[in-house]
């Protein structure tokens, strides 16, 4: 029983990233009809903001220590980050072992612009073209992103460590009954589930209670009539695409302690996200969001070597195979809305 | 006056005529090139296939830096490296037998149809002579086997699947780097010492060949020391998050997680179980452990702090203190401003050991090469005496036994080594089960056209 508990809670951290693209991915679709390619993308973006932070906060000069030597001989350079001669070592070290939270404020204004310039300068031309025109331009932008992230930062994995603060596990299995240490949870993975609630929790909060975001969800019904009351909804959809690829940045900066940011990270979830929008219902941001978390512990669960056991294989299919089913029996999704990519 | 006339006769003599006419040509060329790509210049080609793009084009970075090297090297230029330091002199920076060396390069993708295709394309279009790198198992059997068919020599990189020189051997492959059945026979002695014989192993094992041999290795190393394995579950190779595979773990009874896993795997793996507490675990009354089998310091330099105190085994380390291995690091490091990695050591030997072999055989025919490297024993390259087993074209040399760092002093301090294993104790049968049996042969070689 423990074991299937673990597996439900080691889901939620995964499902949590799942339903912050997803969430982004349907806010795009639903207010410029866009089937974004280019949105796993963005969450890597992110995950190399919080590397690019960490890299300013580190940038250094050398002072040689001659008591030491390198590894051809030579006096030791060390390096010295220049925020511990602003701020003195301590401050300065507590600073950079904080990189990944600061890295949220270094994100923002960051993938807002980001997105505002993907959809001005490239995917608004292709507005009135094919979806499947408006897939091979943004996967093929993907594939730039990517290329260029790879360019800067190399092939290999960068670790990005959490603060020393977070460290450690929080033992859930001896709060609900269960034995010491039967089943745990690292602290990280339990504040990225909060982080995750909270973002989705302002998004819906914003389209829900500001006027921009009641102006939004009127676009995203009827954007002719909304024209028509002389409000320039290209303006705003515009921006919503920017909010849209920062909350898929910020998934991957407070991601990027959990899966250390590799250039190849946002294909990883690309496909797995669209599956999620899919089964969630395009254009719902609730279904986004619900398929989200209930592929991810499904997802979990069939990596249980039991289940691979009796299924090989299934860690493998399971979320296509869970879409499949929902799609024969619910063709719309979990709460998919009539007439959307029906025509 | 001549009849011009064409009867039926006559036009089967023209034919034939023609026939003979046209093949003749290439008659004469097959004739004169006794073997694929016989260089007849004053330059010879050498196809350098590593991975430029892909998972790993860091190590196919430093793989390249580490070709160019020693062809400049061998051409004359630089410091010589480790040319002065190599216990076979017959490469005095004149090229290769009297030729220059000149190079392409391929791109693997650490992909195998686009490694062959790469390999192809220099050994038909730039007529490579011989075909070296990559940094995937995989791969390198893909390669090794076209190589095979072409009739060119495949020098391999990086690659640690016993399979490599083990059921999918060549006559017409060699491999200096070490293997999965080395890294297990090395470790488990170490890993007993510091861990005791009374332990519960758990593996998670990368779900392709290389990770089954390395499993296979270590566990039959392990629990020939005492180790009993109580798990080992394959994990998909394009998992980035391994939470709901280390988890179970925990609740397995093991006190021992091995990680059977390679670059971006390992990265991801060991940070996952560090971050689900498995360093700081107790379990069976004993402080929980993490092994990693093999390391390579670019992906230790991507894991950071979380190898500190892991134990795993590697090919070569920059920071040996023999005279071949700091002449390596000397070279390699005024040039590029690092050290060089175990993957840059094991092509910039090969290049050598190959060039020599030419030297030695007075010619570049692959079957006169292998035949000069098999059963070859050299030293001063970095891993002290070793041999280049004429049976299955493995090297055979010491292994070494490292251990992440506690405290590194810079960003390439992340690796100690902590046991130097004599040659004699992995040293293992040509036909042992794990390497494919008595019915793994090399074939015969093929020297092409």
């Amino acid at each position: 029983m423990e074991v299937y508990i673990q597996q439900m809670v080691n889901g939620l951290d995964k499902g949590s990233a799942y339903a912050l693209i997803a969430l982004g991915l349907t806010l795009i679709f639903g207010t410029l009809g866009v089937v974004n390619f280019a949105h796993g993308a963005l969450f890597m973006i992110g995950a190399f903001c919080a590397v690019t932070l960490s890299r300013i906060l580190t940038f250094s000069h050398e002072v040689v220590d001659e008591t030491r030597t390198d590894f051809l001989g030579n006096p030791l350079k060390v390096d010295v980050p220049y925020i511990y001669d602003i701020f003195g070592e301590a401050t300065g070290s507590v600073i950079i072992d904080w990189a990944v939270p600061l890295s949220i404020l270094f994100a923002i204004p960051v993938m807002i612009a980001i997105g505002v310039i993907m959809e001005r300068g490239l995917i608004r031309h292709f507005y009135k073209r094919a979806h499947a025109d408006q897939i091979l331009v943004t996967f093929g932008l993907a594939i730039v992103l990517q290329e260029i992230i790879k360019y800067f930062y190399g092939a290999n994995p960068i670790q990005t460590p959490m603060p020393d603060a977070f460290e450690g596990v929080f033992d859930i299995g001896a709060i609900i009954g269960f034995g010491t240490g039967e089943i745990l949870y690292p602290y990280w993975r339990l504040i990225y589930f909060g982080f995750a609630m909270v973002i989705v929790a302002a998004v819906f909060a914003f389209l829900q209670f500001t006027t921009f975001g009641m102006v939004v969800r009127a676009g995203m019904a009827d954007r002719e009539t909304v024209g028509l009351l002389g409000i320039d909804i290209d303006k705003r959809f515009t921006l919503m695409f920017g909010i849209a690829a920062a909350v898929a940045g910020l998934a991957g900066v407070m991601y990027a302690p959990i899966v250390s940011p590799n250039y190849h990270m946002g294909m990883d979830f690309l496909v797995l996200s669209f599956v999620v929008v899919v089964v969630g219902g395009m254009g719902s941001l609730p279904g986004a969001v619900l398929a989200g978390f209930l592929l991810g512990i499904l997802e979990s669960l069939a990596s249980l070597q039991e289940v691979v056991a009796l299924v090989p294989g299934i860690n493998q299919v399971i979320i296509y195979l869970v879409a499949i089913i929902i799609l024969l029996t619910r063709p719309r999704g979990l709460m998919g809305r009539k007439g959307v990519m029906e025509d | 006056m001549i009849d011009l006339k064409m009867n039926r006769r006559g036009l089967m003599k023209g034919a034939a005529a023609v026939g003979v006419g046209l093949s003749a040509p290439q008659f004469f060329v097959r004739g004169a090139n006794a073997f694929t790509n016989e260089p007849t210049g004053s330059s010879v080609t050498l196809g350098f296939n590593v991975p430029q793009t892909g998972p790993y084009a860091d190590e196919g970075a430093d793989e390249l830096r580490a070709y160019e090297l020693a062809v400049e090297h061998l051409n004359g230029g630089g410091d010589g490296g480790m040319l002065a330091t190599f216990s076979s002199k017959t490469l005095e920076g004149n090229g290769i037998f009297g030729k220059k060396v000149e190079y392409v390069t391929g791109d693997t993708q650490t992909k195998s149809d686009a490694a062959r295709a790469s390999a192809r394309s220099m050994i038909e279009k730039d007529g490579a002579v011989m075909i070296t790198g990559g940094s995937s198992s995989g791969v390198a059997v893909a390669v090794q086997a076209l190589c095979q068919e072409a009739g060119v020599i495949f020098m391999a990189g990086l690659t640690h699947s016993n399979d490599t020189t083990g059921k999918d051997r060549k006559a017409n492959g060699f491999r200096h780097f070490f293997n999965s059945y080395m890294s297990g026979a090395a470790l488990a002695p170490v890993l007993s010492k510091a861990y005791g014989t009374d332990r519960k192993a758990y593996h998670l094992t990368a779900d392709y060949n290389w990770g089954y041999t390395t499993e296979q290795a270590v566990r039959e190393s392990t629990e020939a020391m005492g180790w009993e394995t109580v798990n080992a579950v394959k994990t998909p190779l394009t998992q980035t998050d391994f939470s709901s595979y280390i988890a179970p773990v925990l609740q397995s009874g093991a006190d021992v997680l091995v990680l059977n896993h390679y670059g971006g795997n390992m990265v991801n793996s060991l940070t996952n179980a560090v971050q689900f507490g498995l360093r700081a675990a107790q379990a069976n009354g004993k402080n929980f452990e993490i092994v990693v089998p093999l390391y390579s310091r670019l992906m230790a330099r991507g894991a950071g702090s979380n190898v500190a105190g892991i134990y795993g085994s590697t090919n070569w380390h920059w920071s040996l203190q023999d005279e071949a291995s700091k002449a390596f690091v000397k070279s390699f490091g005024t040039k590029y401003g690092f050290p060089p990695s175990q993957a840059a050591h094991t092509c910039y030997v090969q290049t050598l050991l190959y060039a020599d072999a030419v030297n030695r055989a007075g010619s570049f025919n692959p079957c006169a090469v292998g035949e000069a490297l098999e059963g070859f024993e050299f030293d001063g390259l970095g891993n002290g005496p070793t041999l280049y087993r004429a049976e299955d074209h493995q090297c055979f040399k010491d292994v070494l036994v490292v251990r992440g760092k506690e405290n590194p002093e810079n960003e390439f301090d992340l690796l100690e080594v902590v046991e130097v294993t004599p040659v004699s104790q992995v040293m293992y049968s040509p036909d042992h089960p794990q390497m494919g049996g008595a019915e793994a042969t090399l074939g015969t070689c093929n020297p092409g056209a």
